[in-house]
């Protein structure tokens, strides 16, 4: 690739890593960040040392570390009607996203190095933003044999899940987090004993009985954390709770932290915005596991993100396409897509209430879960791979599903007056998405 | 016969159209509306007594029976409502039909539609079925049984039998005893009753009764003995045999000892208490058999009472504006 320098001027330069905040151009040499010089009011351009190919006035803008989520669901190989790599990283360019760890749960499931290898290549075909494979714990995330961690460590996989169901046996998951720690990377779990969820659909409660809906119960993701606290305390093991969604479960979480465990956390924005009543008469684009629950269980998980209890915010980007979706209510698959509304839904529910500064908001959406995973990145000290983020902070715009990047369209959002959008996003010193011109390279997005 | 549907709409209150084109719940109708069925059913009832059964309420119009739960005194009251009312009646098996080849619900309402048909009549085993259908389609949609969720016909049959016996649904004390949490029979009879001034009580153990039901505003009891003297109405719901392995009651003995309607619990009773049950009964696990066919049981009346309120339902349906 071509040296190409990059000088972003005048953006309000937000980076936690730094602690810092303040008005700047940010100079990107070779994909890298080069330096942040603070902007003077009113003087004329300094003159940057090395030759400039391209320019980003980011004045009003907020220029952060690029966004990580590391919680999507890519689809391929598999179900490429719904999401392929490639469409996948092009809905995270357009919401801002500029990496993304994708779960295991494909067809076949990324449960041994060839199929790491393969969701590697794909991403680095499509080339829009950087994608970490999570291997599966076991073997067809069957929950069964632990798969071949080792392997897919060396082929690029970064954390260990089976999500879409927990590892359901406690000495399968004491194992695993025995073994996973010798590579010193994170087990993720999805916390849901299956015998209590026991083939709900909803959460049960009130909502669930009017509509007679079978339940999924707080106490089926709780009863799994709590376990799995007890085994990551005693192994001493990293140990991450993907998508909590219970008062409950939270609580576990500050305890366990308190008590100096491995453990970190993440949560959805439909859980900080949403709860059970908006299923309504059996809207399946409220239907997602866990699902949405009590007033009381989204105030908890907002309070846990803001005294950081919570580490991380991710989307739990899972596409389904419409023909699924409009099944009937039970039979309906779960899951909702996320990447291209997250960063104004978050910013509805955590800055525009001011419970987060903007500082706070982008270190659980990069910082944080770049720690989590281990990755040198959410930061913007010099040499740092410059992935960045702009957005206008105060631009509102209606959420309109149908111009999304990603191949499915099951979100509850659609029509939502939200504020906040993405004007660039850059990846390795290259500009991948640019809300004037759209994703950088359409060819890659071709279907596979 | 003209006499007689004029006899219908007159019972109606005056200033009453009924505006709507399906039946899902009961917990969307207000009390005016309820009572407006309940009325129009009651001018329908002698049409069965008579020799000649039918009226031309619903001549030309096509009634589908869409069942995918196996069922047969339902359906066969839905297409004896529709004969009365001189509806053509189909009838639409899921085993014989695409959905064993995996068409999917909203496909089936479809295509139903384009055969012109006018009235859906469903029962499904998924909750909320029926509302899928009715968003898919412009058809009347009448729910006969959705899951767990609502059996609207049944709990208005009911609730018509218990006003009949009764004379009125306010102030009546009804319990509703068994498998609660998994009964569309008792959420309908709920909802129906509450809205007519009932006080609703659900006997069962706390396996089968979720304290949820106490917000929607149902006592909750565990105790059957204790407060099995207070009733006007006590409805009994079949215990499907089919959950005894899930671990909501431990064997049909036990419940049967807690819970069933024993001639002995009958004595404790109030003299006149109704006895009901949707059927079909499972004899000497929730009702001994002497009960079932003793002086207070109204069961088959039930029965009867269930043609006149399906053909009001479908009736009114069909008259809603927009509807056909």
């Amino acid at each position: 690739m071509p040296v190409h320098n990059l000088l972003i001027r005048n953006g309000r330069v937000i980076d936690p890593s730094q602690e810092m905040d303040q008005t700047a151009d940010v100079m990107i040499i070779a994909g890298k960040i080069s330096s942040i010089t603070p902007a003077v009011a009113n003087s004329p351009k300094t003159k940057p040392k090395a030759s400039v190919h391209e320019e980003i006035d980011a004045t009003g803008k907020i220029v952060c570390p690029g966004l990580i989520d590391m919680h999507v669901h890519l689809r391929e190989p598999g179900n490429e009607d719904e999401e392929t790599i490639a469409s996948g990283s092009a809905a995270a360019v357009a919401g801002g996203f500029t990496s993304i760890a994708c779960m295991p749960n494909t067809q076949p499931a990324i449960d041994n190095e060839a199929v790491v290898e393969f969701v590697m290549r794909q991403a680095a075909r499509c080339g829009l933003c950087n994608v970490f494979p999570v291997g599966a714990i076991t073997k067809g995330r069957l929950g069964k044999e632990l798969a071949e961690i080792g392997h897919m460590v060396r082929a690029g996989a970064v954390a260990f899940s089976d999500d879409g169901c927990g590892v359901a046996n406690p000495n399968t998951m004491l194992r695993a987090m025995q073994y996973a720690k010798m590579f010193n990377r994170p087990l993720i779990q999805h916390c849901e004993d299956a015998d209590l969820a026991s083939g709900g659909c909803m959460n049960a409660g009130l909502t669930a009985t009017r509509l007679g809906l079978p339940g999924i119960p707080a106490l089926a993701e709780e009863v799994m954390l709590q376990r799995d606290i007890l085994l990551a305390e005693s192994v001493g093991a990293a140990y991450h709770a993907a998508h909590i969604s219970t008062a409950g479960a939270v609580q576990m979480i500050r305890d366990a932290k308190k008590r100096g465990v491995r453990v970190t956390a993440e949560v959805c924005p439909h859980h900080v915005l949403l709860t059970e009543e908006a299923i309504g008469d059996y809207d399946t684009n409220y239907k997602m596991n866990p699902p949405l629950r009590t007033k009381r269980d989204v105030e908890a998980c907002i309070e846990g993100v803001v005294d950081g209890t919570i580490d991380c915010l991710v989307t739990d980007h899972a596409p389904h396409g419409a023909d699924e979706k409009a099944f009937d209510f039970q039979n309906a698959p779960f899951g909702i897509i996320g990447l291209e509304t997250a960063l104004p839904l978050l910013i509805k529910v955590f800055v525009e209430s001011k419970l987060l500064d903007w500082a706070g908001l982008v270190e659980r959406m990069s910082l944080a879960p770049a720690r989590v995973l281990g990755l040198r990145k959410g930061t913007l000290k010099p040499g740092s791979d410059a992935d960045l983020t702009i957005f206008n902070p105060a631009e509102e715009w209606v959420i309109d599903p149908t111009l999304f990047m990603s191949r499915s369209r099951n979100t509850p959002f659609g029509g939502w007056s939200v504020r906040g959008r993405v004007m660039q996003t850059v990846v390795g010193g290259q500009v991948m998405f640019d809300h004037a011109t759209g994703i950088r390279n359409v060819v890659a997005l071709a279907p596979v | 016969m003209r006499n007689l549907i004029a006899s219908a709409r007159t019972t109606q209150r005056e200033s009453m159209v009924w505006p709507h084109r399906n039946l899902l719940t009961l917990e969307d109708l207000t009390a005016d509306e309820i009572n407006m069925i309940l009325d129009t059913a009651s001018a329908f009832e002698d049409v069965s007594t008579r020799s000649v059964k039918k009226v031309p309420a619903l001549r030309g119009r096509v009634v589908v029976n869409l069942f995918f739960e196996d069922s047969t005194r339902t359906r066969t009251s839905f297409t004896l409502a529709a004969q009365r009312l001189s509806a053509d009646v189909i009838d639409f098996t899921a085993k014989a039909s695409s959905l064993s080849k995996g068409e999917s619900l909203r496909d089936t309402g479809r295509n139903i539609e384009a055969m012109g048909i006018d009235v859906i009549v469903c029962r499904h085993s998924s909750s909320g079925a029926n509302h899928l259908i009715a968003k898919n389609t412009k058809c009347c949609v009448i729910n006969a049984g959705d899951g767990r969720h609502e059996h609207p016909t049944q709990g208005l049959l009911d609730i018509y039998t218990m006003r009949k016996a009764k004379g009125k649904i306010e102030g009546l004390k009804v319990a509703i005893v068994g498998d609660v949490g998994n009964s569309r029979v008792a959420r309908s009879n709920l909802h129906g009753l509450l809205k007519l001034g009932a006080e609703v009580t659900f006997v069962g153990p706390p396996t089968m009764v979720p304290g949820a039901f106490a917000k929607m505003g149902a006592r909750v009891v565990h105790d059957f003995d204790s407060v099995l003297d207070e009733f006007d109405v006590i409805n009994m719901l079949r215990i499907q045999m089919e959950r005894l392995g899930s671990n909501v009651f431990p064997s049909l003995q036990e419940y049967s000892r807690l819970f069933g309607l024993t001639n002995e619990r009958m004595k404790r009773a109030k003299p006149d208490v109704l006895v009901m049950h949707p059927g079909p009964i499972n004899r000497g696990v929730e009702m001994a058999g002497d009960v079932a066919d003793g002086a207070n049981s109204v069961i088959l009346e039930q029965v009867t009472n269930g043609l006149a309120v399906r053909m009001a339902v479908m009736f009114l349906c069909t008259q809603a504006q927009g509807a056909g």
